[in-house]
């Protein structure tokens, strides 16, 4: 492991569950407790705990807050009200993505930006470029410990913890209560596609936090859960990760997520470069395949149709819940529709593939 | 769990000698390493295999791990059962989840892999580091 990785809060108690750790975005994450397979499973079948303090929160606090927000971000934030939540890229003037982030509203005058722990610092570079309205910008990150409870039994063991009415919060919203005795922003979101919750906590509270929650999770036949199986998770929803499947290079049109852009809110950056790309028509597609052999597809293999090299995969693993490996590619549109026949060249041989339709899981919650 | 009949590589194949041919597959330490064995890549047989030359991949659900060669020589054998059941790497990594055997082309390059000894004592080097 090299030097200088950053930990989170929750950093020797992942030692002590005997977590296997590796480098991600200049943290040093737990990658699996156990099996990536049983955590996995776990999730979707049960309930499982994630430390994702290396997330970064960004406030912007005051009368110019929503004037920044708006110009930053492509999807509408005027239409937030206070503990509601919204998902939105950043983008660039030619509407490549900065990041992908969720945007909190605790009143008119405080939001917080969550972001990818990997682009926290280059976000907040980037924020206060745009800063042009005296808001007041400040990166919280490391005063904040952020714990996700994901799974069909979550909000059983929140319920059970939390002196608020954990059943009454929307998906999308939050509200801020006790758990365990522990100041926390309970928000109802997450990035396995099950039912779950996200909760900050300050950073000193955070082992606390972890320990009423694991406690519970472990007594209710769950699991802590690595970046690993957070991955497979993500993967099968069809959840973008960015820096693989999103980049400066790719458009919130091309990623399938032309319902994150409101074109019809006003100005903000990458508007002109997004509106001529939706009005000439994107080439290419971010699109979800299945393997039709054994072939497991992984990040940056070349996908062919024919003798043409038509793209490469941005994402790939075998798929734990469905029992087959997916993946996710780039595809020229007249190759993205469902049942379209692709290969992926792994290791230098062919593997039949086909286009299907996403997320690849439907959960049953 | 590092069987002592058997000779081992850094990479953390194993191989045990029967006459002119060599089993090989990977240590119990690599197992746990890779965790979650779903997909092994097998070479063909009457393959030329060129010792500490990859010639097998075995895939986890996070990632491929190349297998390397102890011996150099011919693949005679290969465990057709790992095809429908990887897991045996992990369930059994120095019985049913065995790779392939190689008839030697040049006995003595098994001189050049380590003892359960070594290899034991190469491991708690690299935890550790």
């Amino acid at each position: 492991m090299s030097d200088n990785l950053k930990r989170t809060p929750l950093f020797n108690i992942h030692k002590q569950l005997g977590a296997r750790m590796i480098e991600f975005g200049g943290w040093e994450m737990p990658l699996q407790y156990s099996s990536i397979v049983a955590e996995h499973l776990a999730v979707r079948s049960n309930v499982g705990i994630f430390d994702l303090s290396h997330m970064g929160e960004i406030e912007i606090k005051g009368s110019g807050a929503l004037p920044l927000i708006q110009k930053l971000i492509t999807n509408d934030a005027s239409k937030l009200s206070d503990g509601r939540i919204l998902y939105s890229p950043m983008c660039t003037d030619t509407g490549g993505i900065v990041d992908d982030l969720l945007v909190y509203r605790f009143s008119a005058s405080k939001y917080m930006l969550v972001v990818n722990a990997s682009n926290t610092d280059k976000d907040y570079d980037w924020i206060r470029v745009h800063n042009r309205n005296g808001a007041e910008v400040s990166n919280v990150s490391d005063d904040i410990a952020l714990i996700a409870l994901q799974g069909r039994n979550a909000p059983i063991i929140l319920e059970a913890l939390a002196d608020v009415d954990v059943s009454a919060i929307e998906y999308y919203a939050f509200k801020e209560g006790e758990v365990g005795g522990i100041p926390t922003c309970i928000s109802r979101t997450g990035y396995t596609g099950e039912a779950g919750f996200e909760l900050y906590a300050d950073a000193c509270r955070g082992a606390d936090l972890w320990n009423a929650l694991h406690d519970a999770t472990i007594n209710a036949g769950g699991n802590a859960v690595g970046l690993a199986a957070r991955d497979t998770l993500r993967l099968e929803m069809k959840f973008c990760l960015y820096g693989n499947d999103i980049g400066e290079t790719t458009t919130p049109l091309e990623a399938g997520l032309r319902w994150t852009v409101a074109f019809d809110k006003g100005d903000f950056t990458g508007k002109n470069a997004l509106t001529q790309q939706r009005d000439h028509g994107i080439k290419r597609r971010l699109a979800g395949f299945r393997m039709l052999d054994r072939g497991i597809a992984r990040s940056h293999h070349n996908v062919y149709h024919g003798d043409l090299s038509i793209g490469e995969v941005t994402s790939g693993a075998p798929s734990p819940s469905l029992g087959y490996n997916i993946g996710l590619a780039y595809l020229p549109i007249e190759w993205s529709k469902k049942k379209t026949k692709i290969e992926v060249e792994i290791r230098g041989k062919r593997h039949s593939a086909e286009v299907v339709a996403t997320p690849f899981y439907k959960s049953s919650n | 769990m590092f069987p002592k009949e058997l000779k081992y590589m850094e990479s953390h194949e194993w191989a045990k000698s029967e006459g002119d041919i060599v089993i090989v597959g990977v240590s119990d330490y690599a197992q746990q390493q890779i965790q979650d064995v779903v997909y092994v890549e097998l070479p063909e047989i009457g393959q030329e295999l060129e010792q500490k030359k990859e010639f097998a991949v075995i895939e986890s659900v996070k990632a491929a791990f190349d297998i390397y060669a102890p011996a150099s020589g011919e693949v005679v054998e290969i465990n057709k059962e790992l095809e429908d059941a990887p897991e045996c790497i992990n369930d059994d990594p120095y019985g049913a989840g065995w790779i392939v055997k190689i008839l030697l082309s040049n006995p003595g390059e098994l001189n050049n892999l380590m003892s359960v000894e070594e290899y034991r004592a190469n491991l708690e080097g690299e935890v550790e580091a």
